[in-house]
């Protein structure tokens, strides 16, 4: 039997993808919230601008281009699971795993970097916010690695094929996160 | 042109198409999602390089203005938010109404350090303190050696 999620769609949308909206809608001020409290500190203290200009652009710009390249092959991913072609999904969603595993590893670099520079969560209220909302996001893009790891799975043998749309949404979420997050954190100095 | 308009009336219409899978979207396929891609390639390149001319109204442009067009871009061709029901679109810009809300109401208090009946002491003393260690060491940017200040307020 399957799951209630994947068979109603008592509202006109399918309940497993309204939920997935529900999740981004309680992201986003979570999120916002964070976001929001960093800006009004930013404009706030000046001398944040000098803290933040010991993060590394270039490092951010590279993530950020892993990061709009696995939303491409999450949307690709989409498109072959309509098609009905289990097996292309799993590749292009083995990709977009690919791709946080590479952005998770830049992260790790570039925090073991600052860290060992001696900026820590400690250090003043800008690393504050810089480790925070980073580590929140970096979060998020693990759990859709090992979500979407399942997903690609089942997709392979032409189960559930919808799930691959709905992982795709959550993924481009956390892409539109990091959107906002580079300018904040890694542009305005 | 004719194919573009033909592109368009099938991307409007969509929830009850049959083509799509049983999610009932209609098929995404005529969306070039590789051009897409190019475009948010060229504005992140965009935000990298305007803020290097150090232009203020330049960096605003082209880090945060960029940021909200590739925000567009990426949840309107790949989260097909436009192909959702309505009330999907309601309740998502409901949960950025929120954000607004907190933003407005809090900001004032944390964006300024004095108002007309209250003083934040130690997030001015904190600013004062980092601007002038900053003005002493007017080369200090990026020079690997962590700067503790400590802006608790």
């Amino acid at each position: 039997m399957k799951p209630i999620a994947t068979t109603r769609s008592a509202s006109g949308t399918p309940t497993g993808r309204l939920a997935v909206w529900w999740v981004i809608a309680s992201e986003i001020v979570i999120f916002g919230g964070l976001l929001g409290s960093y800006i009004m500190h930013r404009l706030g203290h000046p001398e944040f601008g000098d803290y933040a200009s010991h993060t590394n652009t270039w490092i951010g710009a590279f993530n950020t281009l892993v990061l709009l390249t696995s939303s491409l092959t999450a949307v690709l991913a989409h498109q072959a699971a309509e098609k009905k072609d289990g097996e292309k999904a799993f590749q292009l969603l083995m990709c977009t795993i690919g791709g946080a595993l590479t952005f998770v590893l830049v992260k790790s670099i570039e925090w073991t970097i600052e860290i060992t520079s001696g900026y820590t969560i400690t250090t003043n209220a800008f690393w504050s916010f810089y480790y925070t909302a980073a580590g929140l996001h970096a979060l998020h893009v693990i759990a859709g690695a090992i979500i979407m790891s399942f997903v690609a799975i089942d997709a392979r043998q032409g189960k559930e094929l919808q799930r691959v749309e709905l992982v795709g949404i959550y993924w481009h979420f956390v892409d539109v996160v990091w959107i906002f997050l580079f300018p904040l954190l890694y542009i305005a100095k | 042109m004719a194919t573009q308009k033909k592109t368009k009336k099938v991307s409007g219409k969509s929830p009850k198409s049959k083509k799509g899978h049983d999610h009932g979207h209609a098929e995404h396929g005529h969306v070039d999602y590789i051009t897409i891609w190019k475009y948010l390639v060229v504005l992140l390149v965009a935000s990298v390089v305007g803020p290097m001319f150090e232009i203020q109204v330049l960096t605003l442009i082209t880090a945060f203005g960029i940021a909200f067009v590739k925000a567009y871009l990426v949840i309107k061709h790949f989260m097909h938010l436009p192909l959702e029901k309505k009330y999907v679109t309601y309740f998502v810009g409901t949960a950025v109404i929120f954000m607004l809300l907190f933003y407005a109401g809090v900001s004032g208090d944390v964006m300024n350090h004095t108002g007309r009946n209250w003083s934040n002491v130690a997030a001015k003393q904190e600013t004062e303190r980092a601007l002038k260690q900053l003005e002493a060491k007017p080369h200090g940017h990026g020079d690997g050696h962590a700067d503790k200040g400590s802006s608790g307020h």
